[in-house]
């Protein structure tokens, strides 16, 4: 129970283990601790940053769907326009032809009509001259009598 | 002739407990003090080993990454008694949170011992005695080294230098000694200096030598009272025959009462270490700190 010479080897084995303890085992120890901790906060930081980032493409992809949908309505409504312009003109076009032809066949038909006329004319005329050659052969010289006879076929 | 047949059941218990509370000693000199404690040394070198070994090999292999369950704890503790520290110690000094640590674990690895049942290793160690052929009254072994007064002063006295160590460190030497005759009491005169000056130093003495004191006793106190009472409990059969229907009552009564010391002594044990550390680290603090 007395204190004797143990106690001075106790106290010298205690400083000896706090020497080892102090440069072979706390530092080690806190070093990966720290080292852990910033791994954690980088780790943490990272997927804060991530998250964002996830935020801001959802975002930005929401955007991009909401004008592409746009710009295909906008050509959509375009192309309806447009085939109907093309209808229209086709139309119009079609219209315009039709007249023309028309217009054409009717020239045509006034142009048959009229040398028809003319022909029914020289016929009725070279008839009637025919006839009258007939009844006055010997009396009316063709030659004589062209200027009357003309005359006579305009009259008709 | 059965006082005297009690009388020899008292003799046999009185030394068995004074057999229990002998050292194994060796005289290395002329006077009383120059004895070695060889059962304390032991113990105390194997409980050195376990707590180095423990903890030198997981700060070793400590990584950075996913911890095991081991390195957890080690961690835990190391992280708790840092934070102790750095809540309580503002001084320069590098060493104090080791030093805290190796307080708590080494202390607590040495109470440790004394869950280990009382009579076990003594008997172990009386029959390599007889085995050897000498005689086991005379093979002392008490395995606790707080238990023995050497250790825990021994301790107290290291944080003592330590504490002196630090303070001068901190302060430089003129400041230091110089506190001694200027605090706890100011005074703001010269004469009143110079009058409370013996007061001051006399109050400061006291001081630093009613600390390793105390704080060897406590720790010495609890885990010497701790180690008797186990001894107390295991004479409740001691000696006694299976043949007696007492010896089966008292040996439920002893089971019970051991079971129960040792599920409190887990607590004094862990809290004994705690205090010693504390108090140290508070010591440690007050020298790192102007008055």
């Amino acid at each position: 129970m007395n204190p004797n010479l143990t106690l001075v080897v106790q106290g010298l084995a205690f400083f000896a283990v706090v020497w080892l303890v102090m440069k072979f085992g706390w530092p080690h120890i806190i070093a990966a601790i720290e080292e852990r901790q910033n791994r954690i906060a980088e780790g943490l930081s990272q997927a804060d940053k991530a998250r964002k980032e996830l935020a801001d493409a959802d975002a930005r992809v929401a955007e991009e769907i909401k004008k592409a949908r746009a710009e295909a309505t906008s050509i959509v409504d375009k192309a309806q326009q447009q085939a109907a312009q093309i209808v229209d003109k086709a139309r119009q076009d079609a219209i315009v032809e039709a007249t023309k032809q028309k217009a054409i066949a009717a020239a045509d038909i006034e142009a048959q009509a009229h040398k028809a006329r003319e022909e029914l004319r020289g016929k009725v005329a070279a008839l009637a001259v025919a006839g009258a050659e007939k009844i006055l052969r010997r009396e009316i010289d063709a030659n004589a009598h062209k200027t009357l006879l003309d005359q006579l076929v305009t009259e008709i | 002739m059965a006082t005297a047949e009690e009388s020899a059941a008292a003799v046999d218990m009185t030394g068995y407990i004074q057999h229990h509370l002998h050292h194994w000693q060796v005289s290395v000199g002329d006077s009383a003090f120059m004895t070695l404690n060889i059962d304390t040394l032991i113990f105390t070198v194997f409980c050195c080993a376990a707590f180095l070994g423990l903890f030198v090999f997981f700060a070793r292999r400590a990584t950075a990454g996913v911890p095991g369950k081991l390195q957890s704890v080690v961690e835990a503790v190391v992280l708790f008694v840092d934070g102790l520290v750095k809540e309580t110690f503002h001084g320069k000094s590098k060493a104090i949170a080791p030093m805290s640590l190796t307080l708590f674990g080494l202390i607590f690895f040495m109470n440790f011992l004394d869950l280990i049942p009382v009579d076990f290793l003594p008997w172990a160690w009386g029959g390599a005695h007889s085995l050897a052929g000498h005689d086991p009254a005379h093979a002392y072994l008490r395995i606790v080294p707080t238990a023995d007064l050497n250790t825990p002063l021994g301790m107290a006295l290291a944080v003592f230098f330590m504490v002196q160590y630090v303070g001068l460190r901190e302060k430089g030497v003129g400041k230091f000694f110089g506190e001694f005759f200027t605090a706890p009491f100011h005074a703001h005169g010269a004469l009143g200096k110079v009058l409370l000056s013996p007061a001051n130093l006399l109050l400061r003495l006291i001081e630093e030598a009613v600390r390793p004191v105390s704080l060897s006793l406590r720790l010495f106190g609890n885990m010497y009272a701790g180690e008797l009472i186990f001894i107390l409990i295991a004479v409740m059969t001691l000696g006694a025959s299976l043949a007696h229907g007492s010896t089966w009552a008292l040996g439920v009564g002893q089971f019970i009462a051991d079971f129960g010391w040792t599920a409190f002594h887990i607590l004094i044990i862990t809290l004994q270490a705690f205090i010693f550390m504390v108090l140290s680290i508070v010591y440690l603090s007050m020298a790192a700190e102007s008055h």
